[in-house]
């Protein structure tokens, strides 16, 4: 029992990174149409700038305030110089340009930064909690709550404010907000740096457990384009629900089949999914129009 | 269709002169070395071009394709007593029948979903690639024994060369034949509209697999070939990054253009050897270098510039 809570509690921590993770995807997704393969690069951003802030002497959660606003502008730029000027490209084109600016932000960050991985303490101490025989560290707690937060907040400006419902138009048919007098780019614009918030706060949340270093976003971002995957792309409680669970097959899977295969169940899981339902868990079936 | 066929054996004619030519200009044999791998890396595109610029269909993992072909010509004659030439037979006719096998339930798939199933059987392969090491040396990789065929043993930047460029040369005549097929033309129609393809008769789950096998034996021999030609072979070559570099190299040359290709690999491979002066900044440009180009000539460099020459033509 207190294995299996051990596997729970630790799939749900790296599953959370993974639901933000989905989420910066979808949100970007339903509101320009792009598949960002640089969302990872906004949680290493988040992790490594807290870290050197921090050790330039700031405050700790003043340095984490610091990593989120470096993450908004850096994904502010990306939309204004690399998704803008290339509107109404191919997918697959919009595609490499993101790959090419994840490369290009890794490149940054090696020479910014440095190539070493680095920690941060946990916000609440690190001596582990004993939850019913399982050893769980204090951070757990912090990622999951903060990974609530997140989502609840995200949920309350997309359903309650006037700008979160422009956005809600612009995925659902951008030519009609566009009609009705949305700036859809504003709201591109709002969709990029809303979303690299959200893999800031991702990287500061998690460095504490998994450490980071300028090249942890890669498998980030195809874990979370998965998650997102798997819950239907373009449905942001999908790719919660499609995060959690990719981190606990994970956390399951390697406790309990085979710790080397670890990131292989994931990518097993989606492939049968996606065999069964092409359209992902919650994915609406689309209708082609001809 | 005779301006067609003279226009197909211009492309090769002119590919087989710069081949032919190069070496005249290379100063050292580090020269003939960067040129293989882009003749290889070229090979490895064409295929992929097939099945994305002619049968329109992505795939975000084919450097798993390639991995298996470098590590049968690697695994096959140290673990197995397989003669290194069979081994290239052997990782084609693998990598075929895995395509086969799973290209029915994946080209189902559209869009998003096609390109994460396609990355998943990438990074699956990699993965097992880089765990048994007992079989593979693991993350570390492993030495490759020398080709020879006929008593000949195959070794040296400048043989394999000539060798790359032939296979290039074989590749490119076959890609080019295929365009004016019937099946190239199922894959045009597939690209065009999948829906009005199915309509006029096409079997359209037949063809994408016929892509997605072709382009999956193209991948296959060009890792052979790195593998022999290096001497040495590691999982790096199967990872996500190299689908990637494989997928930019066709996209940011043309796609469906199969000169495209090859100009698409000239760049990519060279691009990387070139900026290594600029030493700590090299990715940093890369990653600029692919922006840039993917906004300015966002239907890849030959159409862009072809497009150019015919507008000055006209005007």
């Amino acid at each position: 029992m207190a294995e299996f809570l051990q596997f729970l509690i630790s799939g749900l921590t790296v599953g959370a990174v993974y639901a933000l993770v989905a989420l910066g995807f979808t949100l970007i997704y339903n509101a320009s149409g792009v598949v960002n393969f640089a969302q990872g690069e906004f949680v290493m951003l988040g992790g490594m700038v807290t870290v050197f802030a921090s050790a330039a002497g700031v405050p700790l959660p003043l340095a984490a305030v610091v990593a989120v606003v470096a993450a908004v502008a850096v994904g502010l730029l990306l939309h204004r110089f690399a998704i803008e000027p290339a509107r109404g490209a191919s997918a697959v084109t919009l595609i490499i340009i993101t790959i090419g600016a994840s490369i290009l932000l890794r490149g940054l960050a090696a020479i910014i930064f440095d190539k070493q991985f680095h920690k941060l303490p946990g916000f609440t101490g690190e001596a582990p909690i004993d939850v019913l025989g399982a050893a769980v560290q204090p951070q757990s707690f912090w990622v999951l709550g903060g990974t609530a937060v997140v989502v609840v907040a995200l949920y309350v400006f997309l359903e309650h404010t006037l700008l979160g419902k422009a956005v809600l138009a612009t995925a659902a048919n951008r030519l009609a907000a566009r009609l009705v007098g949305i700036n859809t780019t504003t709201i591109m614009a709002l969709a990029f740096g809303g979303s690299a918030a959200i893999g800031a706060i991702a990287g500061i949340l998690v460095t504490p457990i998994t450490l980071t270093n300028y090249d942890v976003g890669t498998l980030l971002a195809l874990k979370g384009f998965a998650a997102a995957m798997l819950g239907g792309m373009g449905n942001p409680l999908g790719a919660v629900v499609g995060g959690l669970l990719l981190g606990l097959l994970e956390a399951f899977g390697a406790g309990y089949l085979s710790s080397t295969y670890k990131d292989a169940f994931a990518f097993l899981v989606i492939l049968i999914v996606l065999f069964a339902a092409p359209q992902g868990l919650f994915g609406r079936r689309a209708v082609e129009r001809v | 269709m005779g301006a067609l066929l003279n226009q197909r054996f211009m492309t090769l004619a002119v590919l087989a002169v710069v081949i032919a030519v190069l070496p005249l200009v290379f100063p050292s044999s580090y020269y003939f070395r960067v040129a293989s791998l882009v003749w290889v890396s070229a090979l490895a595109a064409i295929g992929l071009n097939i099945l994305m610029g002619q049968a329109g269909q992505v795939s975000l993992g084919h450097a798993a394709f390639f991995g298996i072909g470098a590590y049968a010509v690697a695994i096959g004659p140290t673990h197995l007593g397989i003669p290194p030439w069979a081994a290239i037979l052997v990782g084609a006719v693998l990598s075929a029948v895995l395509a086969y096998l799973v290209g029915r339930p994946i080209l189902r798939l559209k869009g998003h979903y096609l390109a994460i199933a396609t990355l998943g059987l990438g990074v699956l392969i990699a993965l097992v690639i880089s765990t048994e090491s007992g079989w593979t040396g693991g993350p570390d990789g492993m030495p490759v024994e020398r080709l020879t065929l006929f008593g000949w043993r195959v070794s040296g930047s400048n043989t394999w060369y000539w060798v790359t460029g032939a296979l290039l040369l074989i590749g490119t005549w076959i890609a080019l034949n295929l365009d004016e097929t019937p099946t190239g033309r199922a894959f045009r129609a597939l690209h065009d509209s999948e829906v009005a393809a199915q309509v006029v008769g096409v079997d359209v789950a037949r063809f994408k697999l016929q892509a997605f096998v072709i382009a999956a034996v193209y991948a296959s021999i060009a890792g052979s070939a790195l593998a022999f030609m290096n001497g040495f072979i590691n999982p790096d070559q199967a990872g996500f990054l190299h689908s990637v570099e494989l997928v930019t190299i066709v996209v940011l040359g043309g796609l469906g253009s199969i000169v495209g290709s090859i100009v698409g690999a000239a760049v990519l491979v060279t691009l990387p050897q070139a900026l290594t002066i600029f030493h700590e900044y090299e990715h940093l440009l890369l990653g600029l270098i692919i922006i840039v180009s993917m906004i300015f000539m966002r239907n890849g460099i030959v159409p862009s510039l072809s497009g150019l020459f015919l507008r000055r033509a006209r005007s």
